[in-house]
Order: structure tokens, then C-alpha cells, then sequence
């Protein structure tokens, strides 16, 4: 078996408030090997952002990545200073952002966006970085890509300029590229469009793709695997099939069930009652458990740990609903 | 809109203070939260060092300026009192009867100390009275153009942008050379100068307050337009007014010691502060610096201890600014 | 945009229309210059005398009639005290004027824009905030009095610079200019820096807000997401953004510096035109403080119309509503 491409342990981020310091992500572990595609579902609040922002080494103050390790193809992120890390991001690790509408530099030509990306990583003529971006562009399906490249980015729809973004992360073929939310602000026929056109190219790549929605349904159709962030920390994960058919988390089901469906046509969509806790102000056992149907005495007193289950799934929860049996445990788990 | 206005509103008075714009779009939080609102904002207030200094330094001035009758050690404006003897004294020196002359005394022999505690009186007098009136006059078009809109809000704002395209130094000091010397045609110009950034303040707010249901409910029960504009409508209005007002306040100060220091300010014989500074210009070249540097200094304190309570208040006020 | 550009300038007319009556009659309320001018024994008949060669017998409506009618052929009268073309005296005095207010724009930009993006850059650090408050006492300080400090300093104690005047010129294209010389530019350096330390508080505070305000948006996270570094990100990315409001204020701000420089001006015994408008105002001399307000107006009203174009030029989104529009 290969060292994953991206391996996050015991990831912690805190933020210092002015209530406090507060601990936005809280012992967070996944790992997404070269060519997988891993979904990171929560909330907003959930600290799955912040995640994906660590992974870049782009925790700002007041915030700060207080324990844990972020290995990429083996190298350790965590502590590298500022200068070494500007040579990890956009090189090794690319990012695209949830609103495509603001990502680009507005005063900016595209040309100029894409090729200082090129040239920040390598030494080459800016005719040669500029025929790169230009066939970059012309991969993620944007016609004329010549006259485009010397627009600006208001002269561009939404889908696009979140094509012209995917572009630009992937134009030093990055081993990770973390997805924040990028189809949330568009159109769901472009949503689709964009969801394929990514999946296609980090398979072409085998960059690994860590995929940030609330949006279960999206991750049913892209990821292999799959991680419910609740509250800074991970709920549950496990293959993508295996925790969407059987919950073991009571948020995950939560979340599986206010998802709208064709089969469920007719029946009153089931909501999660309640609102995300404020992180300042966690209660001391589980998070979810004010708002859980399923909360026990223990649940409001201790704080449950994380607990391997078969066929490589864990979650952390008193009472999970589904327990795999060992002997359903799959093949393909890693 | 005019050609000026999308820019004018980057003018200030008699300086940049007032560049950095209360936004006026944010309301200000609910009529009825009042009484919470105002001790959460004071208590806010004090949480900045800055703040409770320049606090602590106008209360004092104030205190100064009013009492000068009773705490200055001459009256400096008694000619009987002033003896000739004692002229261009630098500080530290004895003039008088024995009395010492801390900060010198100036070419009549008047005592610095007391001409600044009596110029201090003119300068805040001048500032607060012109902006006093100057934001009720804004405030109360600002808050009528709002509610009125059409042709009556178009023609008020028309005229604010044209009186916000010019320097209100130009403007203060043509009317003043019109109107001639004198601390009342002094207020009247720093009003006309400065009605307009009220106006404008007021009237954004009151753009955002005037959509809220309050307002709709007291239409609804056929309230008298002039009780819900200057009832419910302007009371409303009034946060972003205050920091306004506030940082306008040592702008009008300044702008009156500029006026009176070329000449067409304050009368000699209510000499403020600008007035004192230019009176010692000409002897500054030959080595007197205490005559002009005093006051000076005096009205660079409570022009400093005015703007550092009306930042501290922009930033209490403005809830958008406030998490 | 031409049917824009027709439409502002059609916008810009107008006010100075209205500004050219508001100016007349406002000024024309001031003094009697004839008692200023006439010998004080002249009789009746003398006084009057004056009085019909300066056209000031005729009812005011006329007299703004001629004024007009005049302007429009670059005519805003005959200086009473130099009996000369009121426009020809003032605009002797332009360059020098523009020359310190040109002087001390540059300067206010050399220092606060830097300093306003430290500051942005790091808002909550001991330089940040020692910048920002230093800004607040710089544009609560009185503009004369920083003049009179600097001469205090510079003139009286070390005597490094000379206190007033103008400094030899030498000849550019037919103006009079003094940042040539030596001697002009000492002369120059302490009104500008009166000038540009006013202004430059300003631009700190608009470059801060400004640099903290774009350092927040996603395309500045997007930049660093790419491996970008801080100085092409700062230089680049935020500069350029951040110059937008910049170069309107302070665009705007040139034509505030024209006025205040009448104070600096007047500190200095700098012969501009600002220290004429004093000077002016205190003789009575109405054509050249009528000139003078008009020349303003009509600068005011060009830099209004320049700086609107100049944004539409940085700024591509502006470019492109305008050209829908």
C-alpha cells in the first residue's frame, strides 16, 4: 500500500476571541490517497472550511493550528515557515473557493491571474506560461480561450470564472486540491457541468480531491470517501456507499434525511431541529446532543470518543444506529 | 446626480476628519432597546484608553474655559490691568504684582495663561454653538428630504452636493469677507459650511429607518407627518449624527482658528485661540516662540482630545464595526 | 460613454453657471473699493467719477450682465490695485500655486500610502496602531499651525531652510517653475510638507481602510491559495485595488489643496495665488477675488471631470456600466 497523498492528523485549530480562545477544528484525521476523491460534509460552522484552509497553511491570526501534523506526499506542512509554504500552495496543494464571482481579482486581466500562477512555481517565459493557461483554459471548456484570456473577469458568468478558477489551481498539476464549496453559488445544470469537469481532470492527473459541501448529495454522486464534520470535529467517516445507506452518526442520518429525494416524494422532509452550537459555548459531552433524537444520560455528560467500526468506518456517537457487523466489512477498505 | 456628488462625500469640512464617513446605511438598532443600547454603548466607550484620556482632557477644557474668570490670574482683556512693562516676558518670568507668567506674556504685557483660558472660551463657544446649530438646521432637512422624497429631496441633495464640492475654507472665507469680522458672522459662516454634512448624514439614515415597519405602523394609524418625521423618523437618525457633529465640532475649531488667523475671524477684541497664535506670528522669526506656540498647543489638545472621543464613538456607534 | 462624457460635461457647465452668479453676488456686497482707490479728500463728483470708469454706477443685474458677457471672452475685469487683467494677475501667480499643490499631492502619496498599508497589512499591531493614531493627530493639527512649527523648527532653530518667499525659478515650457533650483526647492519643501502632512493623514486612513478591506476579499485568499508571495500578492493584487479610492479623494483632494494652500500660502509669504486672494480680500480688489473664485470653480469642476474619467480608467467594471449605459 502507498503513503497517502494528503494525510491530516489530529488536526487542531484554535481561534483566539475576544470570549476566548475557541477550537474551531478538534482532532481532525482523514487521508485522501493520489486519484481519490474525499467529501468533507458539515455544516457552516463545522469547522470544514477551516480544514481545508489549514491544509494550505492559510489559518491567519487570530487563528492559529495549535496541534496535529498535515503531511503532503510525505512532507510535514505544519510549522514550515511562511516562504516554504508559499512554494507547498498552489504547487503541491491548490484550493478553489465557494463564490466564483469573487475569487478573481476584479482590476486584473485573466492572462495576468493565470500566468503570475505559473510563475510563481517555475521559471519560465511568460509566452510559454501563457499558451500553458491558455490550454488549461481550453480544457476546462471555455471556448475561445486566446481572446478570453485578456478579459476581465466581470466580462465572465459565475460557471465560468469558476472554470477559469479550476484552471488556475490545477495549472501546476497540485497532488491535492482542496474544493471549498465551489458549486454552492451556481445554477445546478453548471453545478453539474463543473462537478464533472473537476472529477475528469484530477482523475486525469491523479490529484487527489478533498471536496468541502453541506451538500450530501453532491458527495453521494463524486466521492469515494467521506467525512460528517460536526462542531470541529469528525462525526463519522467511512466509503461513501457504507454511510449513506447506514448511518451509524444520528447527525448523519439527520443530514441524509433533510436531503430532498424522488423516493421519498410525499412524505414531510425530516429536519434536524435545533441550530449549530456556538463554539464557544460547546456543552461538556456531545456536541449534537441537544438537537439528537436519540440522546442518552452519557451524552450530556461525557464526550463520546472516536470509535472504529468495520470495514474501516468510525464515528463518535454513544448510541450509533447502525452498527456494521466484521464480518460485512468490504473488500475495498483501505 | 450631479456631476460632484459621488465624490463629495469624501469632502470634509476643514479637514479629512470627517472624511472617514459614518455609514449612514447601517441602522441603528431598534427604537426600543434603548435604554440596554445606550449603557452597552457607554460601557463600550470606556473600554478604549484613547477615548477616556481625550475624555478626561475636553471635560477638563471645558471646565477651564468656563471658569477662566475665576482661574486665570489676570483678565486679560482689562487694559487697565496690563502694564506695558511687562511685555514679550518669556515664560517663568514675574509680571504684575508678583504673579508669575508660566507661559510668558505677549507684546502688551497680557498674560499668556489667561489670554489662553479666555481664547479657549471664544474657540469652544464658536465651535460648539456652530455646529449645534448647523445639525439642527442639516439634521431637519436632511430627515425632510428623506421623508418627502421627489422633487423636494432631489432639490436639497442637489444643493448639498454643490455646497460639499468646495473647500469650506473658500467658502467661510468669501462669506466672511462679505459679512466682515465677528464671532456671530463667524458661527453663521461654519454653519452655511457645515449644514450640508448633516443633511446628507441624516438623510441616509433616515433613506434606511423611513422602509422599517415602525414607520409604516405610525402611517398606518394617520399620525400627523410632522410628528412621524420628527418623532419616530429623526430620533432614529441621531447615532450617526452625533459622531458627526462630534468630529465636526474640532473641525469648526480649526477651521475658526484658521479663518481668525488670516484675518477675517474673531474680532481683537474676542481674540480666540487662532487668534492669539497669529498675533504671535510675527514674533515667532525673532525668537518668541511663546506667544504663538502656546496657544497653539492649547488648541491642538482639544482638537485631538475632540477627535479621539468621536473615533471612539464611530466605532461604538457603527454596529458593523462593533463585532 | 461619449453620450456620458456630453452629459457631464453639460452637468459641469451648469454649476459653474450657477457658481459664476452665487460668486458675483456674494463679492459684489463687499466694501466700497471706490474709497479704497480715490484719494480721501476727493469730492462727490470725483468719487463718482471712479466709480463710472469702474462701470460700478450701474445697477447690479447690468454689471452682472457685463460680467458675464465679459467672462465668456476671458474678461473677469481690471484689478482695481494693479490696474491690469484681473485673470493675467492671477494666473501669474498659478504656477507657483500648482506647483506646491502638485509638490505636496506627490508627497502625501509618497508618505501615506505606504504607511497605509502597513497599517492595513497589520491592523492590530503595535505599527499599525501607532500609525493610525499618529494619522488622527495629524489631521486634527491646524494647517497653519503645523507651517508655523515647521518654520519654528526649520527656519528659527536650525535655520536649515529659509522661512518665506519664493526660491529662484527657472523656465519649463514657458512657466515658471522653482522644483528645478536648489534654491527654489528649499524654499518649496516647507509649505508643501504643511500641505501634504494634512493631506497624507487622510490618505493613510483611505489606504488602510482600503488595504484591510480588499486583504479580507477571496481573491486575495485565492492569490496566496496560489502560491503567490506577500509582495507580488501586496503589490500587485492589494495595491491595485486599493488605489481605486485613493486616487479619487485625493484627486479630489487637489483641488482642496489649491484652496488650503491660501493658508499655507499665507504662512509662508508665498507668492501664490492664494496669498493674492488674502491679500486681495483685505484691499477690496473685487475683479481679482471674482477671478480667483471663478478660476477655482472652473479647475474644481475640470478636476471633478478628470478624476471621474481616471476611475473610469483603472476600474474595468466602471468602464463596462458606462459603456452599457
Amino acid at each position: 500500500m502507498t503513503a497517502p497523498v494528503l494525510d491530516v492528523r489530529d488536526l487542531k485549530v484554535t481561534f483566539s476571541t475576544r470570549e476566548g480562545l475557541v477550537t474551531a477544528v478538534d482532532g481532525v484525521s482523514f487521508s485522501v490517497d493520489a486519484g481519490e476523491v474525499m467529501g468533507l460534509v458539515g455544516e457552516s460552522g463545522s469547522g470544514k472550511s477551516v480544514t481545508g484552509l489549514a491544509v494550505l497553511g492559510l489559518i491567519d491570526p487570530p487563528g492559529r493550528i495549535a496541534a496535529g501534523s498535515i503531511t503532503v506526499k510525505g512532507r510535514e506542512l505544519v510549522g514550515l515557515p511562511e516562504k516554504a509554504l508559499q512554494k507547498v500552495r498552489g504547487k503541491d496543494v491548490a484550493m478553489i473557493f465557494q463564490d466564483p464571482m469573487t475569487t478573481l481579482n476584479p482590476v486584473l486581466r485573466i492572462d495576468t491571474q493565470m500566468i503570475e500562477a505559473i510563475r510563481a512555481h517555475e521559471a519560465v517565459s511568460e509566452k510559454a506560461a501563457r499558451e500553458r493557461a491558455r490550454d488549461a483554459l481550453a480544457k476546462v471548456g471555455i471556448p475561445s480561450p486566446d481572446e478570453r484570456l485578456s478579459a476581465y473577469p466581470n466580462q465572465f458568468s459565475g460557471g465560468m470564472r469558476q472554470r477559469v478558477a479550476i484552471a488556475t489551481a490545477l495549472l501546476n498539476r497540485p497532488a491535492v486540491l482542496v474544493a471549498d464549496e465551489p458549486t454552492t453559488a451556481l445554477d445546478v445544470t453548471i453545478q453539474a457541468q463543473i462537478l464533472a469537469e473537476v472529477q475528469k481532470l484530477c482523475a486525469e492527473t491523479g490529484t487527489a480531491l478533498v471536496w468541502i459541501t453541506h451538500d450530501l448529495s453532491v458527495i453521494a454522486g463524486l466521492a469515494d470517501k467521506v467525512a460528517v464534520m460536526y462542531a470541529g470535529r469528525v462525526v463519522e467517516e467511512g466509503m461513501v456507499a457504507d454511510v449513506l445507506e447506514r448511518p451509524i452518526h444520528p447527525y448523519t442520518a439527520g443530514l441524509i434525511g433533510s436531503v430532498p429525494s424522488r423516493n421519498k416524494r410525499g412524505r414531510p422532509l425530516a429536519q434536524i431541529p435545533g441550530m449549530t452550537p456556538q463554539l464557544s459555548k460547546l456543552p461538556p459531552g456531545c456536541p449534537f446532543a441537544p438537537r439528537c433524537f436519540n440522546a442518552t444520560e452519557p451524552c450530556h455528560g461525557i464526550r463520546p470518543e472516536r470509535t472504529p467500526y468495520p470495514g474501516g468506518r468510525a464515528a463518535r456517537c454513544h448510541n450509533p444506529l447502525n452498527v456494521p457487523a466484521a464480518d460485512a466489512a468490504r473488500e475495498l477498505a483501505p | 446626480m450631479s456631476d460632484l456628488s459621488p465624490h463629495a462625500s469624501a469632502r470634509p469640512l476643514a479637514g479629512p476628519a470627517a472624511g472617514m464617513p459614518v455609514d449612514a446605511s447601517v441602522p441603528p438598532a431598534a427604537p426600543d432597546k434603548g435604554e440596554s443600547l445606550l449603557r452597552r454603548h457607554v460601557s463600550s466607550f470606556f473600554e478604549s484608553w484613547s477615548a477616556i484620556i481625550g475624555l478626561v482632557v475636553l471635560v477638563l477644557s471645558v471646565m477651564a474655559a468656563l471658569l477662566a474668570p475665576w482661574i486665570a490670574p489676570q483678565n486679560p482683556y482689562d487694559l487697565a490691568s496690563l502694564s506695558i512693562m511687562d511685555n514679550m516676558l518669556p515664560p517663568g518670568e514675574i509680571f504684575g504684582m508678583g504673579q508669575t507668567a508660566y507661559l510668558g506674556t505677549d507684546d502688551q504685557g497680557r498674560d499668556m495663561l489667561s489670554a489662553i483660558l479666555y481664547g479657549l472660551r471664544v474657540s469652544l463657544t464658536v465651535g460648539a454653538s456652530s455646529v449645534l446649530i448647523a445639525a439642527v438646521i442639516g439634521a431637519s432637512l436632511g430627515v425632510l428630504a428623506a421623508y418627502a422624497g421627489g422633487r423636494v429631496e432631489s432639490f436639497v441633495m442637489r444643493v448639498v452636493d454643490l455646497q460639499l464640492s468646495f473647500p469650506a475654507i473658500l467658502v467661510a472665507l468669501v462669506l466672511l469677507a462679505v459679512f466682515g469680522r465677528g464671532v456671530d458672522k463667524v458661527v453663521i459662516a461654519l454653519v452655511v459650511v457645515q449644514w450640508a454634512y448633516y443633511a446628507r448624514t441624516v438623510r441616509g439614515s433616515a433613506l434606511v429607518e423611513k422602509r422599517r415597519e415602525y414607520i409604516e405602523a405610525a402611517r398606518c394609524l394617520a399620525l400627523p407627518r410632522r410628528r412621524i418625521v420628527f418623532r419616530h423618523l429623526l430620533p432614529n437618525c441621531i447615532p450617526p449624527l452625533i459622531v458627526v457633529a462630534t468630529v465636526q465640532i474640532a473641525n469648526a475649531i480649526a477651521l475658526e482658528s484658521t479663518l481668525s488667523f488670516l484675518g477675517v475671524g474673531v474680532p481683537v477684541t474676542e481674540p480666540s485661540l487662532g487668534m492669539l497664535i497669529a498675533n504671535g506670528y510675527g514674533y515667532l522669526l525673532s525668537g518668541n516662540y511663546w506667544i504663538s506656540t502656546f496657544p497653539g498647543v492649547a488648541l491642538v489638545i482639544v482638537i485631538v482630545a475632540i477627535n479621539l472621543v468621536g473615533d471612539r464613538l464611530r466605532d461604538v456607534l457603527n454596529p458593523r464595526l462593533a463585532k | 460613454m461619449l453620450v456620458y462624457l456630453i452629459r457631464r460635461i453639460g452637468q459641469s457647465l451648469l454649476v459653474i453657471a450657477v457658481m459664476a452668479f452665487l460668486v458675483f453676488l456674494a463679492v459684489y456686497a463687499v466694501g466700497d473699493p471706490v474709497a479704497i482707490l480715490a484719494n480721501p479728500e476727493a469730492n462727490q463728483a470725483e468719487l463718482d467719477a471712479i466709480a463710472a470708469r469702474l462701470g460700478l454706477d450701474r445697477p447690479i443685474w447690468e454689471q452682472f450682465g457685463i460680467f458675464v458677457w465679459n467672462a465668456l471672452q476671458g474678461d473677469l475685469g481690471t484689478s482695481f490695485v494693479y490696474s491690469e487683467s484681473a485673470l493675467k494677475v492671477i494666473i501669474e501667480r498659478l504656477p507657483a500655486t500648482m506647483e506646491l499643490a502638485f509638490v505636496a499631492l506627490l508627497l502625501s502619496i509618497l508618505i501615506g500610502v505606504p504607511l497605509g498599508v502597513i497599517a492595513g497589512l497589520k491592523p492590530d499591531s503595535l505599527v499599525g496602531r501607532s500609525i493610525m493614531s499618529t494619522s488622527i493627530l495629524g489631521f486634527s493639527l491646524p494647517n497653519f499651525w503645523i507651517g508655523l512649527m515647521l518654520i519654528l523648527l526649520f527656519a528659527v532653530e536650525l535655520r536649515w531652510l529659509p522661512a518665506s518667499g519664493r526660491g529662484e525659478t527657472v523656465e519649463v515650457l514657458g512657466v515658471h517653475l522653482s522644483m528645478f533650483t536648489w534654491n527654489g526647492l528649499s524654499h518649496l519643501l516647507l509649505p508643501a510638507i504643511t500641505l501634504a502632512l494634512y493631506k497624507s493623514s487622510l490618505v493613510i486612513r483611505i489606504a488602510q481602510a482600503g488595504t484591510r478591506e480588499v486583504m479580507l476579499q477571496d481573491y486575495v485568499r485565492f492569490a496566496r491559495a496560489k502560491g503567490l508571495s506577500s509582495r507580488r500578492i501586496v503589490f500587485v493584487h492589494v495595491l491595485k485595488n486599493m488605489l481605486i479610492p485613493v486616487v479619487t479623494v485625493l484627486g479630489l483632494e487637489l483641488g482642496s489643496m489649491i484652496a488650503f494652500a491660501v493658508v499655507t500660502e499665507t504662512v509662508f509669504s508665498y507668492p501664490g495665488m492664494g496669498k493674492l486672494l488674502i491679500d486681495s480680500i483685505n484691499r477690496l480688489d473685487r475683479p481679482i477675488v471674482v477671478a480667483y473664485l471663478m478660476l477655482t470653480v472652473f479647475i474644481f469642476v475640470i478636476i471633478n471631470l478628470v478624476v471621474d474619467l481616471l476611475y473610469a480608467a483603472i476600474d474595468p467594471r466602471v468602464r463596462l456600466s458606462e459603456a452599457k449605459g
